[in-house]
Formats: structure tokens, C-alpha cells, sequence
């Protein structure tokens, strides 16, 4: 049994302003939503896990791939300087944009030069994150999202839940029910088979695809060598979206530079074996400028900061700019796994997202450090090999700390240097915690211990401490 | 200074101060495989994962008829070899076709630039016997003849057969999605249909 109605979008529910605890705690009280996410995380884990042990160098890929992003960090500005004189001379108007605004401004203007009150959209993480779709419904314009789970979300009126796959949060039959009450022109007796949801999809879309005159795309890389920008998907939307039109705008952080197209070939192994946990993508379109006669003769790039020079001032956290957005960090997160996407608050979830949103919005997200156990799972099967786990410690430190827990840390401090104050901490914490010994944990300390014991237990000291055992031993 | 320069010129100079004293970056270590083991098979691995992710696969000139099944009307580029057309289907020559025409078509026939046996992988590059990105996109059903010196092992040998400025599609396999409980299904956007004729004979 279901405790919320099949197609309340998720993000209705869940608080996304409120701080992480407190969204996490309503996201964890969905059981359909847990089990849904459960269901899709186990199945792309053990699908990624089998198509990453088909290569023997595998590591080797990683470290390559790790140092070409470092690399790209480190030569940015040349990179996209020489991406844009590459783009130009091959027929590209390339644009600037400082944020979100600057983006969406440029991209609305573009819109309107070309003749049109309304786009198609391929699937992309910058668009989202300017928040374009919203920013063109303020101005009049109209952005159909193309890329089915993209499709689903923005006919429930949700938010997206995961970086790849937005609509990870519903199953099948939520899906159909969505598709029949909102599509239009769903087709009568839709069945929740995948294959019967693909089919109504293509032909919502269809008519569209063949008569959109202004695509809206992001790009997965980059190339500074050609100028070309890469698009890797599944469905044939960004094919459609990538050829049709006459016009293309292309929205693309400033760190998906890489220097040379021959990098491709360690990237689109690891990314699609990341990703879907597939060999390869079904469809990777690579276009450079614009060429007569095949594809939009109108073609934008708007490289878009918004934040990224931030992150890359942080000599530690820089390295979270190498993300290619495969999402496979979120789908072995236990954190996220349990709690969904929309709980963090921000456009980019899951580990990834509680090392990026932070930086991009300083003083925005402080908690987010924090929606982890460091495990370290996601450090594990990163393809780029960023090491979350000592990026979230860096930003717990820089982070701000309330005046209580500085208090306690400055007590723990000056307990912890003076061994007799020391033994007669152990000492009393034993006896103050006799109660609960055959218990083994205390869920709830008075306060200002509460602050602690909110969301975690507090195990009991053991009737042995290692200072007496190791007394006792040396007898 | 227009708009367009200033952003670009504070974006530039962000970059440059946000990496002051960050020196060089370290080396770029390539210690990844570019071949497969000597002795591989590749073009049994090439047919494995083709089939594996749902294409058709077919041998020899003369399977162009069957691959293309039932279909009635066939776009094909302009330059596509005389000798591929077999079988009953009315070839139409890619000569600036509308976007309707395209759409009344039942299947394309073209060549390719390089396949990468390890991913199945298809590669066009809009050279010699493939046409414009539309051909093979609009109609539902897409033939590919793939020659043999055109099947290498490995993603990285086939980068360097690829014109790298000219509007390129990857293919592996149908159209396919995995949004649904991230379990991959066939059939939305693209060609639902991948017929490969492999010259291997």
C-alpha cells in the first residue's frame, strides 16, 4: 500500500528550501518513494558493476580521465579561448554568460531573433540549473522538454530526482497514469509496459520534433582542438533536437572544455558504462559549428559560468568541476538511495551535489556536507576519480559552526589534553550511562546533548576503556 | 564594450585569478589500453554486442534485400554505391528532401565511416555513402552496410578514422531508453529498426 496518491509530484512534499534534515526526514516517511528508489539504484548498480569489470584497465581509464580534468582546471582560460576561436571559425556565434540571468537572457533573445515563441529541449544539467524553462515562462516563451523521464517530470508539474534519470521516483504505473491524465493525446487503453510508454512518448512528440525551428541542448564535452560540442543520449530527442531545427542554442559550463577530440576515447568509455551501465549510449551526436545543408544553420553556444570560477578558486574543491554528471555516485550513495533527490534542495544531488552545491552558492548549502556517512562508495566508482569524501570534510571545515558546538569542541579540547580530566570524563560518562548498559545505545541526551542525539544514537562507553585494558594487560 | 566582451573579458579574468599560484598541472598519465589482445576476433565480438543491445545483424551484398524487409520506399544518399541497391524497394536519392518526405519514408540505406567492435558501436561521419544527419534519423527503419577494413577493435582506433569537424553520429543500437526503473527498453525517438550488413566475406 502506497501512502501518498500515485502521482502527487514528489516535490510538492518534500521542502526544498528547508534545511536537509528536515526535507530528508519527509522524503523518508514516502515508502513508495524508498521503494521505487531502492528498486532503480539496485538495478543500474549491478548493471554498472558488470560493464566496468569488462575492462582490464579500468583504473587506468580513471587516472587518465582524472588528469585530463585537472589538466582542463588548470589551462581553463586558454582552453576557452581557444574552444571559441575554433567554434567561430566554424560558423558558431559563441556567447558569454556570467550567471543564470546573463544565460537565460541571451538564450531568450536568441529565441525571439529566430522567429519563435516556443523550443524543444534535450536533457541538460545547465539548463536546470539557470532555472531556463522558468526563466522562458516569465517572458512568454515555452520549452518542451524532449528526453522522456524530463517529459514525465515536467507533465506531473514535479522536480527532477536524479541527474540521469529525473524521473527515478516514479515506477511504471505511476508513469501511466501520469502520461493519461496529463499528455493530451495519450493513447486510450495505455498500458505501464516500458515499450507502450516510449511509443506514446514518440508520438506526443513527433510533430513537434519535425517542425521545432529552435532547439535548446547542453553538451557533455567540449572540444578546444575543433570547437565541436558532443551530446550523448539514448532516446533519438537529442538527435531530433541536435539535427532538426534551424536553429540551435547550445548551454555549456565552462568546464566541459577538454583539449583535444582524441580525449573522447577515454571519456565515452567511461561515461555511458557509468551512467546507464551500458557499452555505449545508443546515440552520441558530435557537431562543429554550423554546416550547409545538414542540420540548424543558426548555431549558439553560450559558455556560462555562473559560480564554476568560484569553485575553481578552491584548491581542494576544484576538483569537483571534473564531474561528468554520470550520476553513479548518487546510485550507490546509502544516503541517497534512501532519501531521493529532491531532499538536497538542489538541482545537483547526492554526493556530487552536496560537494557542488555548496560551492556554486556559497553560503547557500552549508548543510549539504553533511548528508553523508564518508563511506567513500562514491569516491569508489567515480570515473573521474573525484574524491568526495575529502572534499565534504574540506567544506565541513570551511563551513560556518554554531557557537554551541564551538563551545563543546574548545571543551572536548582542553578535557581531551589533561589525562586525570580525561579519566574522569570515561569515568563518569560509565557510570552516567549505567541505565541504558543492556540497551547498548541512548536515543535521546538532555539538552545541549539533544543537538546531537536529534538524528543519531549515542552508543553506551564500554565497561572497559582501553586505558584500564592496557593496565591490566602490562600485569 | 558591448555586453558580449565585458562577460567574456570578466569570466577570462575570474578564471586567471581564481588560479593564481596554482601552477602547472601535473601530467596527463595514458596508461589505457588502444587495442584489443592480438588474435581477437572482432568481428565475432562486433556481431555479439551488436546483437546484444537488439540490431539485426546480416552478411554479404546480397542480404540488402532482406535487411530491408517489407519496405516500400527507401532514401538513400546520393552517392550511395549502385550495387547496394537490392531488392524491390523503390531507391529515392537524397536530393535536398523536405522534412515531410523524409518522414514518409519506410527505411534508409547507408554506409559508414568506422564500427567499433568492443561497444557494437556504428560511427557516421556524413562521408562517403551516408548522407546528411537527417536521412538517418527521421525514417523508423536504418540499414547499414558496414565494409570489413571498416571494423577496428577499439574506440581509440576508430577517433582517427573520423573526420573530426564534420557533424558525426554515434550508434549502438536502436533508439532505446532507460527512464523507466532504469531498465533499457527499444524504441522511442530514433530509427526503432538497426539492420547491419556486414561485407565480411
Amino acid at each position: 500500500m502506497s501512502a501518498e496518491p500515485s502521482f502527487v509530484p514528489a516535490a510538492s512534499l518534500i521542502p526544498a528550501d528547508a534545511p536537509f534534515p528536515k526535507a530528508a526526514k519527509v522524503a523518508l516517511g514516502m515508502p513508495q518513494l524508498r521503494k521505487n528508489l531502492a528498486h532503480a539504484t539496485g538495478t543500474i548498480r549491478a548493471k554498472r558493476a558488470a560493464v566496468a569489470g569488462e575492462l582490464d584497465d579500468w583504473e587506468a581509464l580513471r587516472d587518465a580521465a582524472a588528469a585530463i580534468k585537472a589538466d582542463v582546471q588548470h589551462r581553463l582560460p586558454e582552453l576557452a579561448v581557444e574552444f571559441e576561436r575554433n567554434a567561430t571559425a566554424a560558423g558558431a556565434h559563441v556567447h558569454w554568460a556570467r550567471d543564470a540571468k546573463e544565460a537565460n537572457e541571451i538564450a531568450a533573445r536568441l529565441v525571439r531573433e529566430a522567429g519563435a515563441d516556443d523550443v524543444v529541449k534535450v536533457k541538460s544539467m545547465a539548463t536546470q540549473e539557470i532555472e531556463l524553462n522558468e526563466h522562458f515562462e516569465a517572458v512568454g516563451l515555452k520549452a518542451y522538454e524532449t528526453d522522456l523521464a524530463e517529459l514525465i517530470v515536467q507533465l506531473a508539474e514535479d522536480k527532477p530526482s536524479h541527474i540521469l534519470v529525473p524521473a527515478i521516483h516514479y515506477n511504471r504505473t505511476q508513469i501511466r497514469e501520469i502520461f493519461d491524465q496529463k499528455m493530451g493525446d495519450a493513447p486510450a487503453g495505455l498500458t505501464d509496459e516500458p515499450a507502450a510508454l516510449a511509443e506514446a512518448a514518440r508520438l506526443h512528440l513527433r510533430r513537434r520534433f519535425l517542425s521545432a525551428k529552435v532547439a535548446v541542448s547542453g553538451a557533455n564535452f567540449a572540444v578546444a582542438e575543433t570547437g565541436s560540442l558532443v551530446v550523448v543520449e539514448s532516446e533519438g530527442n537529442g538527435r531530433m533536437c541536435l539535427t532538426m531545427p534551424e536553429t540551435l542554442i547550445s548551454i555549456v559550463g565552462i568546464e566541459k572544455l577538454l583539449p583535444r577530440f582524441t580525449d573522447l576515447e577515454v571519456f565515452m568509455q567511461l561515461l555511458p558504462r557509468s551512467s546507464t551501465g551500458e557499452r555505449m549510449n545508443p546515440y552520441t551526436s558530435v557537431w562543429t559549428g554550423s554546416r550547409g545543408g545538414d542540420g540548424p544553420k543558426d548555431v549558439h553556444v553560450i559558455l556560462l559560468d555562473n559560480g564554476r570560477t568560484n569553485v575553481l578558486a578552491d584548491e581542494v574543491g576544484r576538483q569537483a568541476l571534473s564531474c561528468i554528471r554520470c550520476s553513479a555516485c548518487l546510485n550507490v550513495c546509502p544516503v541517497y538511495e534512501r532519501t531521493g533527490g529532491h531532499a538536497y534542495g538542489h538541482v545537483y544531488p547526492g554526493p556530487i551535489g552536496a560537494i557542488l552545491a555548496p560551492q556554486l552558492e556559497p553560503g547557500r548549502h552549508d548543510d549539504l556536507p553533511y548528508a553523508s556517512s564518508l563511506c567513500g562508495a562514491c569516491y569508489e566508482v567515480c570515473p573521474v576519480k573525484i574524491n568526495i569524501p575529502e572534499v565534504l570534510v574540506h567544506l565541513r571545515q570551511q563551513g560556518p559552526h554554531q557557537a554551541g558546538e564551538q563551545a563543546a569542541m574548545r571543551a572536548a579540547t582542553a578535557v581531551m589534553a589533561r589525562p586525570r580530566l580525561w579519566r574522569a570524563a570515561l569515568r563518569g560518562a560509565r557510570l552516567g550511562s549505567m541505565p541504558w548498559r543492556r540497551k547498548g545505545f541512548m536515543r535521546r541526551l538532555p539538552w545541549p546533548g539533544s543537538r546531537w542525539t536529534v538524528s543519531r544514537d549515542l552508543p553506551v562507553p564500554p565497561k572497559e576503556d582501553f586505558r584500564d585494558w592496557w593496565k591490566e594487560r602490562g600485569r | 564594450m558591448t555586453a558580449r566582451s565585458t562577460a567574456r573579458e570578466e569570466i577570462l579574468a575570474r578564471m586567471r585569478q581564481a588560479l593564481d599560484g596554482a601552477g602547472a598541472a601535473p601530467g596527463s598519465p595514458r596508461a589505457y589500453r588502444r587495442l584489443l589482445d592480438a588474435g581477437t576476433d572482432i568481428t565475432a565480438m562486433l556481431i555479439d554486442r551488436l546483437v546484444d543491445y537488439k540490431a539485426n545483424v546480416h552478411h554479404g551484398l546480397a542480404a540488402i534485400g532482406a535487411a530491408l524487409g517489407g519496405a516500400q520506399r527507401v532514401v538513400v544518399p546520393a552517392d550511395l554505391p549502385a550495387d547496394w541497391r537490392i531488392g524491390g524497394a523503390e531507391f529515392v536519392p537524397d536530393t535536398g528532401l523536405s522534412t515531410a518526405d523524409l518522414d514518409g519514408m519506410d527505411a534508409v540505406l547507408t554506409g559508414c565511416a568506422a564500427a567499433v567492435a568492443v561497444s557494437g558501436t556504428i560511427m557516421l561521419d556524413t562521408g562517403a555513402a551516408q548522407g546528411r544527419r537527417a536521412i538517418t534519423l527521421v525514417p523508423d527503419h536504418h540499414v547499414v552496410v558496414v565494409r570489413r577494413e571498416q571494423i577496428v577493435g577499439h574506440l581509440a582506433e576508430a577517433l582517427p578514422m573520423l573526420d573530426p569537424t564534420a557533424p558525426q553520429t554515434w550508434i549502438s543500437g536502436p533508439s532505446a531508453t532507460s527512464d523507466i526503473e532504469l531498465q533499457r527498453v527499444e524504441g522511442v525517438h530514433g530509427p526503432r529498426r538497426l539492420d547491419v550488413v556486414l561485407l565480411d566475406d
